[in-house]
């Protein structure tokens, strides 16, 4: 019999052909009978005190059930918000944590904040009624900059934290940091703002709660990347109601990139006010909602010093940085600028001590939270920008200096908390020079001059941490949960699997990746595995999709689950077969008796555990369906190199890329193709940070400026070259797939590489992104006229 | 935005000064005007709806007079409410003066607005709001100086102002009123 195994193969997805002929089902989609429709008014000031809010026109319009405010939820003892994630800080004192309410209780603070919900029959009558709805507002004076709303006399936003400052946190020996910076041989410092972006998944957030008299219990469907949490969340920390009773359902979810991990107020809303009205509730965000309202991401302003001695060897690395965390704490925002961030300092270099302080500074902004990468871009891009600058400044060559300094022993504990199990930097750098002909770079550059443009190369050899996490690590450092994943395999009679996975799909593939993992192990056609992710009713607990996560913890949980199966398996395979348990071993889908020629197929196995006619009954129960937590011993650690060509328009600033290699060690691989599309997206989002994406607020009124798509720049095919797109492969150590993660790398080391492209070229040390025409075109008329 | 301008209205100051306090003349000129009351000498309630491309919404608002110099010059601000669509706010300086063929208008206009319709951003907002002023202009001289307008036809347009828009007739702090709802409409879904 041939292997089943197709582990490493690309196999088609198989979700796409439901995606491609439009049988896909996504929240807005869902269409309950007699569903009302909820539109929230928003906060157009960035601050306001609310002296008043009228609603008695709008509950009066056509078609309206209900119009609800902050005094109802806080009346309905709804609590607000929680964050996920208790930072301490230097004091060792707790975060200031501001209530986050659900909807806003006697003040705003960001424009788009949720102030009051409209709820009729249809969506055109709600959204006519929450134009009658009048808020009397007392504009406050608003801070939208971290660095400014610390000063002395800055707008407060919130009474608990009158400095406006939710922690100042630290890691890493700062005496010895600072005695290594006096006398090193060079010093590198740069000061930079890692740009706010906003994350515009396909599909906009959507929920619809519908409440059930007859069962007494709440089904609530919405774009989510973790249903298993939101509802935790929601039952136990905000709404008080019974979990058992509340059935989330995050089905098809086109996208998410992080900002479909938090639990959010509009989900809260619908799902209380179903059973205010009796009625289905449903919300879907349009795009211009989503601009204020989903979580943001990034938003750092940094400054990084690099000590190196005279060969370029590291010897120190200090980095203070600023996070604006937005107005409020969002589900996991605080452990993003810090957990996410700062641990990741060392790269894949050797660098002996790091000091890292982060102050996170509450704004009159939208909340920033996680988004693709996570705080890992924003410590992939100081390492690398200071790295290729120190390089430059001492005349080495850039790829050379990262070669002196690679980590090439494992396991390696970095001076910031993280041991890295495994990881090969030369063989990728290797990879991705030769992938990219660096060899021939200086004639390429020659040519760029003769046509009269600017050429440059820039690398960024990044390191993430995914797989999150040992739940006792992270517990040890603040997290509010657990981080394992869970999974269940139910064989059916006929031999069919389904696999329930705790991990989430909102285009990562894994209904293909999961069931050729599940296949290959049990040695069956992929066609016979269906995987089911995304319902609290048929998948025992989850933990979600994020942080590259899915495979190296959900992927092993299923991995537990089919090994327990065959482990039964071999139990009923025995008693068939009339052999002792230990004899039996199981192989591309049979079960044999060592060294004889007995054998019996997994369907028949299976069909004996559901028709036990003949059946050691005194020692085994019937059925076959098993389940498994998995909770990771370690974090994996994806690494690789990218090198990026850029040339540059002298007389207009723009950028063309020329080539970009990126070769990423994912340890294995179970799917190449899907692999290449999560770095080519990656890549993507990490190139419209580097050259067009950047939030930006009005300084003075807090008005957010780029809340469209007109005035916010998203890469679309024509604005990325053909990826040059390569792995190399060390397995990770501590998980049966030796898996890494893949979902968020491209994000991650793509800015460094471009901006290191960029500032070679136009030969400047620094530069902001977007390094849009005009910023790049500015940099180059500036380095004239000086 | 800022706008400022500088026009010419072939009627005597204290009737352009007149037309500027009257709401009637107002709620005539400003495109969408549903109502306009007098509150005081120096306060006009303010309700319409504007219209800009598919977007309608219906907007409330007050404007205020200060420093008054009659028939000289005054100060307007306003602010409004579309709704969920946002805000608008804004101020203004008006002076008359007389000139050999009428009245002199110079205006200082600033206005702001927020929420959705600060999101949508400023790009179609400057077009729509230069048309909405224009109507505003024409609608304002036939109310005020009809019999000139039939006499003079196209040459009332002749003593082109050296301000932003190129029309004869003036506003007042209304234009901040117009241009207000040209953003507060434009914005609005």
């Amino acid at each position: 019999m041939a292997s089943m195994n197709i582990i490493g193969t690309s196999v088609k997805r198989t979700e796409d052909y439901r995606f491609l002929t439009g049988g896909g089902q996504y929240t807005d989609d869902v269409a309950p009978h007699h569903a009302t429709y909820a539109v929230f008014v928003r906060s157009p000031h960035a601050h306001a005190k609310i002296k008043g809010i009228k609603t008695d026109k709008a509950a009066k319009a056509r078609g309206v059930h209900a119009v609800y405010t902050g005094d109802d939820i806080a009346k309905a003892g709804i609590n607000g918000l929680p964050c996920g994630w208790l930072i301490t800080d230097v004091n060792g004192q707790p975060m200031k944590e501001p209530p986050y309410p659900v909807l806003a209780q006697g003040k705003v603070r960001h424009v788009g904040e949720r102030v009051a919900v409209v709820i009729a029959d249809t969506l055109h009558e709600a959204r006519d009624a929450a134009e009658l709805v009048e808020v009397d507002y007392e504009v406050l004076p608003a801070v939208v900059n971290g660095a400014e709303a610390r000063k002395k006399g800055a707008p407060v936003l919130h009474e608990i934290a009158p400095d406006n400052t939710c922690y100042v946190w630290a890691i890493g020996d700062k005496a010895k940091v600072d005695d290594v910076f006096k006398s090193a041989a060079h010093t590198t410092k740069l000061e930079f703002v890692n740009n706010r972006l906003i994350p515009n998944a396909i599909e906009p957030r959507a929920a619809i709660g519908n409440y059930s008299r007859a069962e007494d219990a709440y089904t609530l469907h919405v774009a989510s990347q973790n249903p298993h949490v939101e509802r935790l969340l929601m039952t136990a920390f905000v709404m008080g109601l019974p979990e058992h009773k509340v059935h989330v359902i995050a089905p098809d979810v086109g996208g998410g990139f992080g900002s479909k991990i938090y639990l959010y107020g509009e989900d809260v809303v619908v799902t209380w006010a179903s059973k205010q009205i009796n009625r289905p509730v449903k919300w879907t965000a349009d795009r211009v909602e989503s601009f204020s309202s989903d979580a943001h991401g990034r938003d750092h302003v940094t400054t990084a010093e690099l000590a190196l001695d005279k060969d370029g060897k590291f010897l120190a690395m200090r980095v203070h940085t600023t996070a604006n965390v937005g107005a409020y704490l969002s589900t996991f925002a605080s452990c993003v600028p810090t957990i996410l961030y700062a641990t990741l300092l060392a790269g894949q270099y050797t660098t002996p001590v790091i000091y890292c302080e982060v102050t996170a500074v509450f704004t009159n902004t939208t909340p920033v939270d996680a988004y693709r990468g996570a705080g890992r871009p924003e410590a992939t891009y100081v390492v690398e920008r200071l790295v290729e600058t120190a390089a430059r400044e001492m005349k080495i060559d850039p790829a050379e200096i990262r070669r002196r300094n690679f980590i090439k022993e494992f396991p390696y504990q970095t001076p910031v908390a993280l041991l890295y199990d495994t990881g090969n930097y030369n063989a990728t750098l290797d990879a991705a020079t030769k992938l990219g002909d660096v060899a021939g770079y200086a004639k390429r550059k020659e040519q760029s001059k003769a046509r009269g443009k600017l050429r440059g190369i820039g690398y960024s050899c990044y390191i993430e941490a995914c797989g999150i996490a040992p739940s006792s690590v992270a517990g040890s450092l603040g997290a509010r949960a657990g981080l394992y994943e869970a999974g269940e395999v139910r064989v059916h009679p006929t031999g069919k699997v389904t696999v329930f996975t705790g991990s989430h799909s909102h285009g990562q593939g894994h209904e293909t990746t999961f069931a050729q993992v599940v296949a290959s192990r049990l040695g069956i056609p992929m066609d016979d595995v269906h995987i089911v992710h995304g319902d609290t009713s048929k998948i025992l607990f989850g933990m979600g999709t994020y942080g590259s996560r899915s495979i190296a913890v959900g992927g092993t949980a299923i991995v537990k689950a089919v090994d327990k199966v065959i482990a039964k398996g071999k139990k009923i395979a025995a008693h068939l077969m009339e052999a002792a348990e230990n004899d039996v071993e199981f192989s591309d889908g049979i079960f044999r008796v060592t060294g004889t020629d007995k054998q019996v197929p997994f369907g028949q196995v299976a069909l004996t555990a559901y028709v036990p006619h003949n059946y050691p009954h005194d020692k085994l129960e019937p059925g076959l369906n098993e389940n498994a937590f998995y909770d990771p011993s370690n974090f994996t650690f994806p690494a690789g190199s990218y090198v990026c060509e850029v040339e540059v328009d002298p007389d207009t600033g723009k950028t063309s890329i020329e080539s970009f290699v990126a070769v990423d060690d994912f340890g294995k691989i179970i799917n190449p193709m899907i692999v290449e599309g999560q770095v080519q997206g990656g890549l993507t989002q990490g190139i419209g940070q580097a050259l067009m994406e950047g939030c930006r607020y009005d300084s003075a009124s807090g008005q957010l400026l780029t809340g469209t798509l007109t005035d916010y720049c998203l890469p679309r095919a024509e604005d990325v070259p053909h990826f040059k797109i390569d792995t190399r492969e060390t397995p990770c150590t501590h998980n049966p797939l030796g898996v890494k993660g893949c979902g968020e790398a491209g994000a991650i080391g793509a800015p460094a590489a471009l901006m290191n492209a960029i500032t070679d070229a136009i030969g400047v040390r620094d530069l902001a992104m977007p390094a849009t025409a005009e910023t790049v075109w500015r940099a180059i008329a500036m380095k004239k006229a000086a | 935005m800022e706008m400022t301008g500088e026009h010419l209205i072939p009627v005597p100051q204290q009737k352009v000064w007149d037309a500027l306090n009257d709401p009637e003349v107002l709620k005539a000129c400003i495109p969408g005007c549903e109502t306009i009351e007098k509150v005081s000498d120096t306060e006009f309630k303010v309700a319409l709806t504007a219209a800009v491309g598919p977007v309608k919404a219906k907007f409330n608002g007050k404007l205020l007079l200060a420093d008054l110099n009659p028939p000289n010059s005054y100060a307007i601000s306003f602010e409004g409410s579309g709704g969920a669509a946002g805000f608008g706010k804004g101020g203004a300086t008006v002076v008359l003066a007389p000139d050999d063929t009428g009245t002199k208008l110079v205006y200082s206009a600033k206005a702001t607005v927020g929420g959705k319709l600060a999101q949508v951003g400023s790009r179609l907002i400057d077009g729509v709001a230069a048309k909405m002023a224009s109507d505003f202009f024409s609608r304002f001289n036939q109310q005020i100086a009809p019999a000139v307008v039939a006499a003079e036809g196209e040459a009332a347009k002749a003593p082109a102002p050296t301000g932003g828009i190129n029309r004869t007739w003036i506003i007042a702090g209304v234009i901040i009123v117009i241009l207000i709802l040209a953003y507060v409409a434009l914005r609005s879904t």
